[in-house]
């Protein structure tokens, strides 16, 4: 998987009631999320962000509740994947459970600002910022969670080994 | 055999194996498997997407609409609805909605659904709190709920454990909400990042279930997985007149290894209130400084039980709500609404000028029975000030414990429960 698109750059702890505030939880429908992902953090970005862009954040991305509904609106308005330096933990689950794909790099997010036109190999781990024409190795997502990508999701892979009643 | 955590103890048992080690993945078989009104209405549609026709257990799976109970609008309506004919379809025996349902992180333990020993996972950050009673239980996601919902199993990774000891003798006014606030601003909020946290020593030996419970419940504030306290007399004396089901009492062995340890002598540590926007924000409430407020929320599944309640009336009584706050109490449960009604402790709130909410989340996620709105400020002793969590982005939350917000909501601004 690869992908293109320019940089939403974020702080340290943007938490999962800014990625999506909770009095829109009344719907879970994607489309609905969308239009108001990141509503807290950011007034302009459902409005401006555009298929493929990728957002990049400090440490602890997604921390809060577990809402599904965040990687839910965040896949939905367009975003290609998230890069932080750390995830929150549910989040991160989430994210490979539901297939948001997501990277964990200090070096890419502290060189990157907002605007900056990325490209990501999520197979390698590369990113490259094309507008400071420097490159980038995220740490490598761990073999079981590849795994579960691969099959398509947690519910796929369990489908696949036949364990449905 | 090498020396294990209770975490890792109550891991390696439900994955059928003779040990574990942190950083090992494994598949774990689910005692309990929670969902409530936002995250379930995914599960179900995923657990029907992918085409599984029935749970795993129909005594294992628990729906709780607690979130927007009593339904705020349609649209909240639309997703208990879905729960409901879940529940019916499925004949789930746990499932609670109109005079039955509570806050589902005070119902479970409450009802005692959930007991020591258990690997329970809800899909619900707080799910965390059960670890009180020395259960390994933690949040996860709407599809890691389905996934469980089919199989009754799901896959961790071990967490290393952190240890927090306290000892000494707590302060008048402090409790378990005081204790974790304090170490969230220590540590910080991804201080605890995919860790287990157990809270040991002899101050966690005298605590009331009510507080290890609000302690535990706060672990995910520090980006924890898990938040744990080996069970005792005071857990047998919790669960014996709540639970059918058999529970085992786990305990650490004294050679385990932590990744870390931090000591606290209770006898230094005064109530704490969070500022925001984080709950890391902790200062001593003393320092609070003249912080006017608006609002004060005293319930959730972090203080909603009947110690806080006690504690709230115990200060309340024959006092006056500040002319321009609204206080909000909500008992966590309807058990709970009852006794403290039996105590006449309502008579008390109503008094002061109280609002009295049946059991719901409501405001602690700015869902509905006491908003914010822009520039407002609220005291709570719910679990999280983010920005916007209670309404307007542009509020402001500030959190403590009961006997802080009760002596706040008469001075009109934080206040130590001391001075009314
Ligand atoms: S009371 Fe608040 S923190 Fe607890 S489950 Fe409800 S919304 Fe979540």
């Amino acid at each position: 998987m690869k992908f293109k698109g320019n940089v939403w750059k974020y702080g340290a702890d943007i938490d999962t009631d800014r990625i999506i505030p909770a009095r829109y939880l009344n719907t879970s429908d994607p489309a609905e999320l969308a239009k108001h992902c990141m509503e807290d953090a950011d007034k302009t970005f459902a409005e401006k962000v555009r298929l493929g862009d990728i957002i990049l954040a400090d440490k602890n991305f997604g921390c809060g509740s577990s809402r599904e509904h965040a990687p839910i609106a965040i896949k939905a308005s367009g975003i290609s994947c998230v890069i932080a330096k750390s995830f929150a933990r549910i989040f991160y689950r989430n994210a490979f459970n539901m297939g948001l794909p997501i990277l964990e790099s200090s070096e890419a997010v502290d060189a990157s600002e907002q605007g900056d036109a990325l490209e990501v190999d999520m197979d390698s781990g590369e990113i490259i910022n094309v507008t400071r024409n420097v490159k980038f190795t995220a740490r490598p997502v761990p073999l079981f969670m590849q795994e579960l990508v691969n099959a398509g999701g947690l519910l796929e892979s369990i489908k696949k080994k036949g364990a449905l009643r | 055999m090498r020396p294990m955590t209770i975490t890792e103890k109550i891991l390696a048992k439900h994955a059928n194996k003779k040990e574990v080690i942190p950083g090992e993945l494994i598949n774990a078989k689910v005692d309990i498997a929670l969902g409530n009104d936002i995250t379930a209405p995914i599960a179900i549609r995923e657990f029907k997407r992918i085409g599984a026709k029935k749970v795993f257990n129909r005594n294992k799976v628990v729906l709780v609409p607690d979130h927007f109970t009593p339904n705020k609008d349609i649209k909240s309506a639309e997703q208990c609805k879905v729960l409901k004919e879940f529940a019916i379809e499925q004949k789930l025996t746990h499932y609670y909605e109109g005079g039955e349902v509570g806050v589902e992180h005070a119902l479970l333990p409450e009802k005692g659904v959930v007991g020591p020993g258990d690997v329970v996972i809800g899909a619900d950050s707080h799910t965390c709190t059960y670890g009180a009673l020395g259960a390994f239980s933690t949040g996860v996601g709407s599809t890691d709920l389905a996934a469980v919902m089919i199989t009754g199993e799901l896959w961790f990774k071990v967490p290393e454990s952190m240890k927090f000891v306290f000892k000494g003798r707590l302060n008048k006014w402090v409790s378990g909400k005081d204790l974790i606030l304090r170490i969230i601003g220590d540590i910080g909020v991804d201080g605890a990042l995919y860790r287990a946290m157990e809270f040991t020593g002899s101050a966690i030996d005298k605590l009331s279930m009510d507080s290890r419970l609000s302690m535990c419940n706060m672990a995910i504030e520090a980006g924890a997985k898990s938040g744990i306290i080996a069970p005792d007399a005071v857990t047998k004396a919790y669960v014996e007149r709540r639970t059918e089901r058999p529970y085992k009492f786990y305990a650490s062995d004294s050679s385990a290894a932590y990744c870390s340890l931090k000591e606290y002598d209770c006898s230094k540590l005064e109530p704490q209130v969070a500022f925001p926007h984080l709950p890391e924000n902790t200062k001593n409430v003393s320092d609070a400084g003249n912080v006017k407020l608006d609002q004060v929320v005293i319930g959730s599944c972090t203080n909603g039980r009947i110690e806080d309640l006690k504690v709230a009336a115990g200060i309340l009584r024959g006092k006056k709500v500040h002319k321009y706050v609204r206080l909000i109490i909500i008992p966590a449960t309807p058990l709970i609404y009852a006794e403290a009604m039996k105590k006449g402790w309502f008579e008390i709130f109503l008094k002061a000028g109280a609002v009295i909410s049946p059991p719901t989340c409501g405001p602690c996620l700015g869902g509905h029975m006491g908003i914010l709105a822009a520039g407002e400020k609220a005291l709570a002793t719910t679990n999280r000030n983010f920005i916007g969590r209670m309404g307007d982005p542009k509020s402001e939350v500030y959190l403590s414990n009961p006997a802080v917000a009760a002596a706040s909501a008469i001075k009109g601004r934080i206040a130590h429960p001391d001075e009314v």
